[in-house]
Order: structure tokens, then sequence, then C-alpha cells
């Protein structure tokens, strides 16, 4: 972070905006890319996939944060992963609870949350630093960051693959539906896309901060 | 010979006692997570699976509105106890006889697995003694490809073919007459053959051979002991016609 921030205030605001935005896990940072192309095939997989990796973010980091003066830095990670492991067991019951149909299409991809590098990194980079409060911003920020990626590319892709949005038709029916983008590959088209998009905001707003600069 | 070269600090040396204590304490903590966790879903996921298996029944049996749970052990249709009591002890193919209001038998469903494209296919299949068809077929689990492979389980074309899918019994009641067998879409022309799906061969192949491996072994033992089904027990009035009498008598399936 190359800001000063005036207070306390605006830091905890910052912890949860960046991960939204400035630091989004998927289009700046590039990271847990195994999900986000698999699942995002559908909105309804990109948002419950997008949920659960949320909600482990959140758990693993509050634990983490609580703990981050017991554990010794020689097994953190070894604990970490742990911790994480032990929240995706977790939300992998509770969605089989909740609907069989989410958890059917979700697959083996709830199960791989545990590798998804993002929650590590959150976990040593910010949770094993900060205090619960701010952990839990900087989680949570994170995780509806990836979410909104995932949905992203589920809307995107759901629309042209199925003619349908969260299963509502939206499209006429004489629409040729795009296959492609249901599969592995139309996922790697749909990401470039959205990162060509998120590229150039990036670069038009980094312009019109460094133009009145120039003027001065 | 100096010890200069020693100029680093010596590493701090980590307390194993510390590094214990946190992995034991956060393992603990965690497996106690995970077991209320466990045990606080499970009933409610039993609940979901046998009502998707329910769900699943009346879809495949058309106009079927009870059902019961009959298990083949050793070639024998035995009514399972009580289908609440959890699942049942051996491991016998169970079969879901489906009814209507007027205790009428509509068919009979029952679940066949087998490989598909890339994984293992579960489906499950109605069968109805007296037309001998099949009546209807819902995939439980694939993991056919999103797109093409997957369209066993939602296209509408696919689907249409087992609404009346022959399977009728040979003479001796013990095989299928014809073989069910996948061809390509459009060239259907008798009514065991299955219309496939453009792009994916090889699933629809696969439901064509679940569904030939089941039928050939257990239509046999279901339509030879098909009097045996009953209509749930708490019935209010007794079965007036459990199946039409003309093919109760005849089991072999003469009468096409």
């Amino acid at each position: 972070m190359t800001t000063i921030p005036n207070n306390e205030h605006s830091m905890d605001t910052d912890a949860f905006i960046k991960g939204l935005w400035r630091e989004n896990p998927v289009f700046v940072q590039v990271l847990g890319m195994c999900p986000v192309l698999a699942v995002s095939n559908t909105a309804m997989n990109a948002l419950a996939m997008g949920l659960a990796a949320t909600f482990v973010l959140i758990m693993s980091s509050s634990l983490v944060s609580l703990l981050r003066n017991v554990i010794p830095k020689q097994v953190r990670i070894a604990t970490f992963i742990l911790i994480i492991a032990t929240f995706v067991t977790i939300v992998d019951f509770v969605i089989q609870a909740i609907s069989l149909d989410v958890h059917k299409a979700l697959g083996a991809f709830i199960a791989l949350i545990v590798v998804n590098c993002m929650i590590l990194g959150r976990a040593e980079a910010f949770a094993s630093k900060n205090g619960l409060l701010r952990s839990v911003l900087d989680a949570a920020g994170m995780g509806l960051g990836f979410t909104l990626a995932l949905l992203c590319l589920g809307v995107v892709r759901e629309i042209l693959g199925s003619g349908t949005l969260f299963d509502v038709p939206v499209l006429p029916a004489q629409f040729q539906t795009w296959s492609i983008t249901l599969l592995p590959g139309g996922g790697f088209f749909t990401l470039g896309l959205w990162l060509l998009v998120f590229a150039s905001w990036s670069e038009r707003r980094r312009k019109q901060m460094a133009a009145p600069q120039e003027a001065d | 010979m100096t010890s200069s070269i020693h100029i680093q600090p010596a590493p701090v040396l980590p307390n194993s006692w510390h590094m214990i204590r946190a992995l034991g304490g956060v393992g603990v903590l965690c497996s106690l997570l995970i077991v209320l966790t466990y045990q606080w879903t499970l009933p409610v996921i039993e609940r979901n699976k046998a009502e998707a298996l329910a769900r699943a029944v009346y879809n495949v049996l058309p106009g079927a509105t009870k059902q019961v749970t009959y298990q083949i052990i050793e070639g024998t249709l035995t009514p399972l106890a009580a289908p609440e009591a959890g699942p049942p002890t051996s491991s016998g193919q169970l079969v879901f006889v489906g009814f209507d209001a007027d205790q009428r038998l509509v068919g009979v469903a029952i679940e066949a697995a087998g490989q598909g494209f890339q994984d293992v296919i579960r489906l499950l299949y109605g069968y109805n003694p007296q037309r001998q068809q099949v009546i209807g077929m819902e995939v439980l689990e694939s993991k056919e490809t999103p797109g093409l492979g997957d369209k066993i389980i939602k296209d509408g074309d696919f689907l249409a073919n087992f609404a009346a899918l022959d399977v009728a019994l040979s003479d001796d009641g013990q095989s299928l007459q014809h073989t069910i067998v996948a061809v390509k879409a459009g060239r259907k022309q008798n009514a065991w053959e299955i219309d496939g799906i453009t792009g994916a061969t090889i699933s629809s192949v696969a439901v064509a051979e679940i569904i030939q491996a089941s039928a050939g072994e257990y239509l046999p033992i279901v339509r030879s002991q098909i009097d045996a089904l009953q209509p749930p027990a708490d019935a209010l009035q007794p079965p007036s016609a459990p199946i039409d009498s003309e093919s109760a008598n005849s089991p072999s399936g003469s009468e096409r």
C-alpha cells in the first residue's frame, strides 16, 4: 500500500475496498484460476462457488488472525492449510445440505478451494499480520471481489452458451447458442475479454489521475 | 584460523513444545468443528438424497403418485421393510414400484450405472410391465462434457426416446427380444432403438448400453414376479386390479 491513510477508519475501509477493485483477486492478481475457469459456466454455479470461497476466506482469515500470536512461524503454513481445509470440509457439508444440485454442479471444485492460493495468500500476507476486524474486512473484500469476477464470467458464458440467465431464458429461441463458451476453452476466451476490459479501464483511470498532476 | 567467519547470529531454535502445541491445538479444534458440522448436516443431506431419488422415481413413472421400494435378493423381489428406516442391510438391487391414485401399478423404476465418456453415469429408468416399454429415464449423476455429453440430461429429443422404448422379453422370458442400441440422430426406425445426440455419441451409446445391461438382468425377474408387487399398505381401499389381468396371466410377453 503506497497511500498513507488519514486514520484507522479509512484503513479499514481500504482493507475492504481494495479486494473488490484495485487488487481484485481474479482480474488483477489472476489467482485461483482453476475454479474461475471451471465452474463459471453458469451464473448460478459462479455465485455458489464465489460465496463458498468467500465463506472459507472469511472464516479462515479470522481464525488465523486470532491465533497469529500462538502459531510459531516454522509451522504456520501447515497450520493455515489445516484451518482452511477444515472450513472447506464444513462448506462442502453445508452445500450438500442446502442443495444437492448445486453440489453436483460444483463437483470436485469445492474440495479444491483448499488449494486456492488466494485463500492461503490472504492468510499468509494479511491475516497473520493484522487484527481480527481488519482481517475479516480484507477477507470479505477479497471474497466478494472473487465472487464478482466469477459472476462476470458466469453471466457472459451462460447467456451466450445457453441463452439463459440464472436458468431464465433471456435470448430469443432462434438464437443459436455458442456451446464453446460453456467448455473450458470458452472460459479462457471470456476471461481474456474481461481482462482486456479491466485493463483498459484501469489504464484510462491511471491516465485521468496522471493528467491533473502534469498540468500542475 | 579465527572464529570471525561465524559472525552470523546463531538461528533461534524453535521451541518444539510451541510447535506441537500449535499444530495439536489447531488440529483438535478443527476436528471438533468438522464433526459438529457433519452431525448437524447429516440428517438434512440424507433427506435431500432420499427426496431427490423419490422425485426421480415419479419423473420416470408418469402418473405414479405412490411408491414402494423392493429389493432383488437372490432373484426374488422382497419388500423393503421401511424406506425411512435407513439404507438396506444387504446389497441387492433396489427397485421402486410406482402406483397411481387408484392403486394400479404404473411401473417399476430401476437404478442403473455404467461407464460414460468422463466418468460413471448413474441413471433411473421406468419400466411399464404391461406395455413392456421403458416409459421414462432420468440421469441421476454424470460428469459428461458440459454443452455436449451432458445433453443426455436435458435434451428433449433425446429424452423423448425413453417415452416408449421397446424392452419386450423374448418368448422364454429370460432375456430381451431386441438389443437396445443407440443409432445416429434421426435414424431411429425400430421401437428398441435410441436416437443418439450429434456431438454426444459416446454418451448416447453409454446410456443405451447401461439400460440394455440392467434391463437384460432385472426385467425378467421383475416381470416374472409382477404379481408380488403390492401397493402401499396405507391404502384406504383394496387394490381393484393391480395390473392388467391379461398381461398378468401371460408373463412371457406373448401378447405383443
